[in-house]
């Protein structure tokens, strides 16, 4: 493979769980709730995608287990800022605490270290079953693929369907959903969720086909960044995919350049997707566009 | 009275606590440990000797400045998660003033302080400004300037005149030291005469005690003075409490917005301060992800339900699990994660606090219903 194609295929590698996430924290917070807790959910999803795979030696019972222990944080989540009215941002905070604490937790438990033993299985790519692709730059990894079709999903299910357009209503002004008879706390419950089966899809995409393996640290932030991605790509699908194919060319960008001899410190390529994203936003994004219900428990009767 | 007892923050707080003690032991329990063992030897393990209460205050102290920072930024309604970046860039100043600087001790720490709080305020006052002038989202700009930070303290070290080792910078000079009894820990006599007395040896000579506590402690009166006592204060709470109202006031709340984060970031810059001039080695490391001395204040200040006066409470709290956890780990077996997801728990259970509220409400509508 030459060095460029590696850096696309890195770029894609490494843009695909901040899609994963992202689209859960587009879901979420379109529909009035702020997810800070997408760091905790993946950390819970890596490790859930790891110890699976690792046990069951297939990289799709781990995807599903990456889901199903994310929706599981997420309903920690949904209850108390949903069901109980908690403030979202404190609830996201502790879930960044408790994701990661159950996670190293129950690696202590079940691999009797913090850091997994190294998972067999790995996500394949095209030329599995199309071995022509092998050395083009369309030989995807099947978690790329199954990113990009949820982002053209998301954009159908909330865009062009009903329920995704009560969602955005739900999101702008939940009372006038609430008049039209849209059930407000059912669908931010079920938005929520859907946030933390996404999130931990994420999470999976770590430790399926990026490392291999779990460790504490195997997230590093990603989360933060699928977050900031959502803004950054004003809260639709399409935008959060752009940029993270921005922060994922850079990251691959930076691995490139490594061990050539460079002008400039790696540090200062390392650098520029963050100097970037806040140079894009002051001189072309201007005036934020959330949701305009987000971060607002909704109670009925009240304004 | 009961109603009332409710509606008390510190109730809720308290709840929080008493919740996450409930379901850490169900956790702990389910782990096959026996949870009053754990937590005795938690409390034991903070506070049971006097080197481990020494200790737990070190490990408090920055706990106290960074809470207060996302504190400060609360009262002017901004979520301060930049303050792990500002603790970063925090620490580089410090370590750069106290190597590079010569000056006599006492002058030195204090010039360190300032330098790192003037630093880290402007790198704070960079979020408040994006969020003033272009409407940035602070909560984004933090994300992306701590990476930023996390990178410059990188780019620091690789700088050979900035290096003690590849990936270690100089240490600080011993005029820049704030642990107490420095000088005397370093030569054989002083070592020699703190040995006579068997509580010295204990808190003084195996630890790094240092002035730090008292600093983090006067920073807490001089902010809660600052909030509740001057015209900047008020200005600042009444950007937070309603903008459009303060705006209206003839507040100018873009300029207040970014002194907000001036304030909160020196506040960061001041615990990065503390931490470096206070704490062997005394210098920083190459990083590979973050340490989180600065998110570690989020919960703190959450705990404290943002009001000031608190923060040196949950910094206590928190500090005081962070170090004990360590014993329990070596004692009992217990992963030091249990800590973390305690952390997330007493979290947790402020933000459902509402539901004190809640049930405060409903007794009250019960008992005027009956009448």
């Amino acid at each position: 493979m030459t060095d460029n194609l590696l850096l696309i295929t890195n770029t894609l590698m490494y843009a695909t769980p901040l899609i994963l996430a992202g689209l859960g924290g587009v879901i979420s917070e379109k529909s009035g709730v702020v997810n800070l807790a997408l760091e905790g959910i993946m950390t819970i999803g890596a490790f859930a995608a790891a110890a699976v795979a690792f046990a069951t030696g297939n990289v799709w019972l781990g995807f599903f287990a990456a889901g199903a222990a994310g929706a599981m944080l997420a309903l920690l989540h949904a209850l108390s800022t949903v069901t109980f009215k908690a403030d979202q941002t404190i609830s996201g905070v502790a879930l960044n605490f408790v994701g990661p604490g159950l996670a190293i937790f129950f690696s202590r438990m079940f691999f009797g270290a913090v850091r997994s033993d190294p998972v067999q299985v790995r996500f394949p790519r095209l030329a599995a079953v199309f071995p022509s692709l092998a050395d083009s730059v369309f030989n995807f990894s099947f978690m790329f693929i199954i990113a990009f079709l949820l982002v053209i999903a998301m954009y159908i299910f909330l865009y062009k369907t009903k329920w995704g357009l009560r969602i955005i209503a739900i999101g702008e002004h939940p009372a006038a959903a609430d008049t039209l008879g849209v059930n407000v706390n059912l669908t931010r419950f079920l938005c929520v969720i859907a946030s933390g089966v996404l999130a931990g899809f994420g999470g999976a995409a770590f430790t399926l086909s990026i490392v291999s393996i779990f460790a504490p640290n195997v997230i590093a932030g990603a989360g933060f960044i699928a977050l900031a991605a959502v803004i950054f790509g004003k809260w639709s699908p399409h935008g959060l995919l752009g940029a993270c194919l921005i922060f994922g060319f850079f990251q691959a960008l930076a691995i490139r350049l490594r061990g050539y001899d460079l002008p400039v410190p790696l540090q200062v390529i390392t650098i520029m997707p963050y100097i970037l994203t806040i140079i894009i936003l002051v001189l072309f994004v201007g005036k934020s566009v959330a949701p305009k219900a987000v971060g607002i428990p909704y109670k009925k009767g009240a304004h | 009275m009961v109603i009332r007892l409710l509606r008390k923050p510190v109730t809720g707080s308290l709840f929080a606590i008493l919740a996450a003690i409930i379901v850490g032991g169900v956790i702990l329990a389910a782990a096959g440990h026996n949870p009053i063992q754990v937590y005795g030897g938690l409390i034991y393990g903070a506070l049971g000797r006097p080197r481990f209460i020494v200790n737990t205050v070190i490990m408090s102290t920055s706990l106290i400045l960074t809470g207060l920072s996302v504190t400060f930024a609360y009262k002017t309604g901004l979520f301060n998660i930049g303050v792990e970046g500002q603790f970063i860039v925090g620490t580089v100043a410090a370590v750069f003033l106290g190597f590079f600087l010569n000056l006599p001790p006492i002058i030195h720490p204090i010039v360190v302080m300032l330098g790192a709080m003037l630093v880290s305020g402007t790198y704070g006052a960079i979020v408040g400004f994006l969020k003033a002038k272009f409407n940035i989202h602070e909560v984004l700009s933090s994300i992306m300037l701590n990476w930023v930070a996390l990178n410059l303290l990188n780019l620091y070290i690789g700088v050979e005149r900035f290096q003690r080792l590849p990936t270690v910078a100089h240490t600080i000079q011993d005029s820049a030291n704030i642990i107490i009894a420095h000088e005397m820990k370093r030569t054989p006599e002083g070592i020699a005469r703190l040995r006579e007395s068997e509580f010295l040896t204990e808190v003084i000579l195996r630890t790094d005690f240092n002035f730090g506590i008292f600093i983090a402690i006067a920073a807490v009166l001089i902010v809660k003075f600052v909030l509740d006592k001057t015209s900047l204060g008020y200005a600042l709470k009444a950007v937070g409490s309603n903008r459009d109202a303060a705006e209206f006031a003839g507040i100018n709340v873009k300029k207040h917005m970014v002194l907000s984060m001036f304030f909160a970031g020196s506040l960061a810059g001041l615990a990065a301060a503390v931490h470096i001039t206070g704490i062997s080695p005394n210098t920083i490391s190459m990083l590979g992800g973050f340490q989180n001395f600065g998110f570690n204040g989020i919960p703190v200040a959450l705990l404290a339900n943002a009001s000031v006066i608190p923060n040196i409470f949950s910094a206590l709290l928190f500090g005081g699990m962070t170090y004990g956890s360590g014993y329990i780990q070596s004692r009992h077996g217990v992963a030091t994660e249990i800590i973390d997801i305690m952390v997330g728990l007493i979290v947790f259970f402020v933000a459902l606090r509402a539901v004190c509220v809640l049930i405060a409400d409903k007794l009250e509508k019960r008992r005027s219903g009956s009448t």
